[in-house]
């Protein structure tokens, strides 16, 4: 099972803190432009489809289904190399971005192109002072 | 006003190595500058446009690249856009001569990732300080992986059977065959290539490029100044750029940047698909070349598996493509545009010998840079002879 696939510390900055805050709150947090109403993801300062500045925050769902994935038999570098095999997906989440994750919680075998899952934090390997983590996706 | 066929190319040198540690990259460059002007009869004193990228120039790159070859260019271009980033020259190039801002254009690449044993495929997925990496990174994504992501879904909407991705790899390999410089050239079957452990699901070992060290040079001047020069001219007949990249979220995996770049290049060389007589595309896994012929337009989005079977891309097929043995079996350096645009060059120069193309009057170069299931570049070049 690839239920110890082991994440390397994610880089945050003022742009994405809020996301990965969130993660270590539980809670999937995304962002919706106040002026066009685009929800986006990756969370970034602006809006990416009308440049406006009026970015607000909301927690999405964690729910989602397998847009697509596959499983990866090779990574030369840790914590991933002793991992494999596990499952990297792109999951669209109910409230529209795509999310680039892996599939953790079921044997790779099983995972299938839409398979419906939900979003499963997991602490983060490595130094850092804030309390964050890292949303995988499990079967739902 | 077309640009369409005002330029040139006029002078190609592929470096023979596959392999060396003895050499630097900027060295590998140099020796292919001095043999691509060989091969036109132009020197070193007639360059004044400088186009260069690899895996390791940073922000002078280009600079210092007209530093080690004690050049001074009034026209400068690093742009580096991945593994398409020496086919993006070639147009880039054009436009410059065109517009009188150069008038003799030399592009460059080196490089040894072999010899570095840089983990190009299978080695990229680990921790980063650049939080614009964090939404990669801690979910162990690879080079292989994310075109095995385009994959896995391809085969899901459309069929696509990991048996027609083969044929790719074996019709890559029998041209490799007929090429003394490639790395690999015992012939495969599809059976070897399903046999050959997974990678990336679905991907195998022999879905995926080689790497190796190497370099390449490329000069290009004006169609006019090109008739009194060494070698037959390959006209620039059509180019054109494009990006695909995640946008807001909602990243359509099989629209690839071909389309785009594809279109823009066919519709400014005034080319239908049927009077393309070969083409050379980047194979950084087989899964590329499939979905960059759909792109194209060679065959309807789908249609891609049946396209490539029954030896339809190899030679003597009614397409071929990558007669030199590509970046599945001969030569991957880690950015392989540039072996694209000096293959087309020589197949339309008709000195290609046993893998020669029949008849090639008009190619198609298409390089893909980053990572289709990611964010990737596209540029197309129509290429035809004078
Ligand atoms: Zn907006």
């Amino acid at each position: 099972m690839p239920g110890d696939l082991r994440h390397p510390w994610p880089a945050a900055s003022w742009e994405t803190l809020g996301f990965w805050e969130g993660c270590g709150r539980g809670e999937l947090v995304l962002q919706r432009c106040r002026d066009c109403g685009a929800v986006q993801h990756p969370p970034r300062g602006v809006c990416g489809q009308c440049l406006g500045a009026g970015i607000s925050h909301f927690v999405a769902s964690g729910r989602g289904r397998v847009h697509t994935f596959t499983v990866t038999w090779q990574n030369q570098i840790e914590p991933f190399r002793s991992a494999c095999p596990y499952v990297l997906a792109w999951v669209e989440i109910d409230e529209g971005p795509r999310i680039l994750t892996n599939i953790v919680g079921c044997d790779p075998g099983r995972v299938r192109i839409g398979m419906p899952v939900e979003v499963d934090f997991a602490r983060p390997e490595g130094q850092g002072e804030e309390d964050l983590a890292v949303p995988r996706f499990r079967p739902r | 006003m077309s640009l369409s066929g005002k330029v040139a190319i006029v002078g190609v040198h592929e470096h023979e190595t596959r392999r060396a540690p003895d050499k630097g990259e900027k060295q590998i460059m140099a020796e292919c500058a001095r043999a691509a002007l060989a091969d036109c009869g132009l020197s070193k004193s007639d360059v004044d446009g400088l186009f260069a990228a690899s895996m390791s120039l940073g922000i002078m790159g280009v600079v210092e690249v007209a530093e080690y070859l004690d050049l001074e260019p009034r026209y400068l271009d690093g742009t580096n856009i991945g593994g398409s980033s020496f086919v993006a020259h070639v147009s880039h190039a054009a436009a410059a001569i065109e517009a009188g801002l150069c008038e003799v254009a030399l592009i460059l690449y080196g490089s040894t990732a072999a010899s570095k044993a840089m983990a190009i495929g299978t080695g990229m997925g680990g921790g980063s300080r650049d939080p614009g990496r964090a939404f990669v990174a801690p979910f162990g994504l690879t080079t292989v992986g994310s075109y095995a992501l385009v994959a896995k879904l391809h085969m899901e909407r459309y069929g696509t059977r990991p048996e027609e991705l083969a044929e790719i790899a074996v019709a890559t390999r029998s041209h490799a065959a007929l090429n003394p410089h490639a790395l690999l050239r015992d012939p495969i079957t599809v059976e070897d290539v399903l046999a050959s452990r997974i990678i990336s699901d679905p991907l195998h070992l022999l879905d995926c490029c080689i790497i190796t060290d190497g370099g390449g040079a490329v000069v290009l001047t004006s169609t006019e100044r090109a008739r009194d020069l060494a070698r037959p001219p390959v006209r620039v007949l059509g180019c054109g750029e494009a990006v695909r990249h995640q946008g807001s979220g909602r990243p359509d995996l099989l629209d690839i940047a071909a389309r785009q770049s594809g279109e823009q290049a066919l519709g400014m060389a005034g080319v239908s698909h049927r009077e393309i007589d070969f083409c050379t595309i980047y194979d950084s896994f087989t899964i590329t070349v499939l979905l960059t012929l759909e792109a194209l337009g060679f065959c309807k989005p789908g249609e891609g598996g049946a396209f490539v079977s029954g030896g339809r891309i190899a030679l003597g097929g009614e397409l071929p493509v990558n007669p030199d043995g590509g970046g599945l079996s001969s030569n991957h350096p880690g950015m392989r545009g540039i072996f694209l645009v000096i293959e087309a060059v020589r197949q339309l120069r008709g000195e290609c010998g046993p893998r020669q193309v029949e008849g090639a009057e008009v190619g198609l170069v298409h390089g893909t840079g980053g990572s289709l299931g990611l964010l990737h570049s596209g540029a197309t070049l129509v290429l035809g002879r004078d």
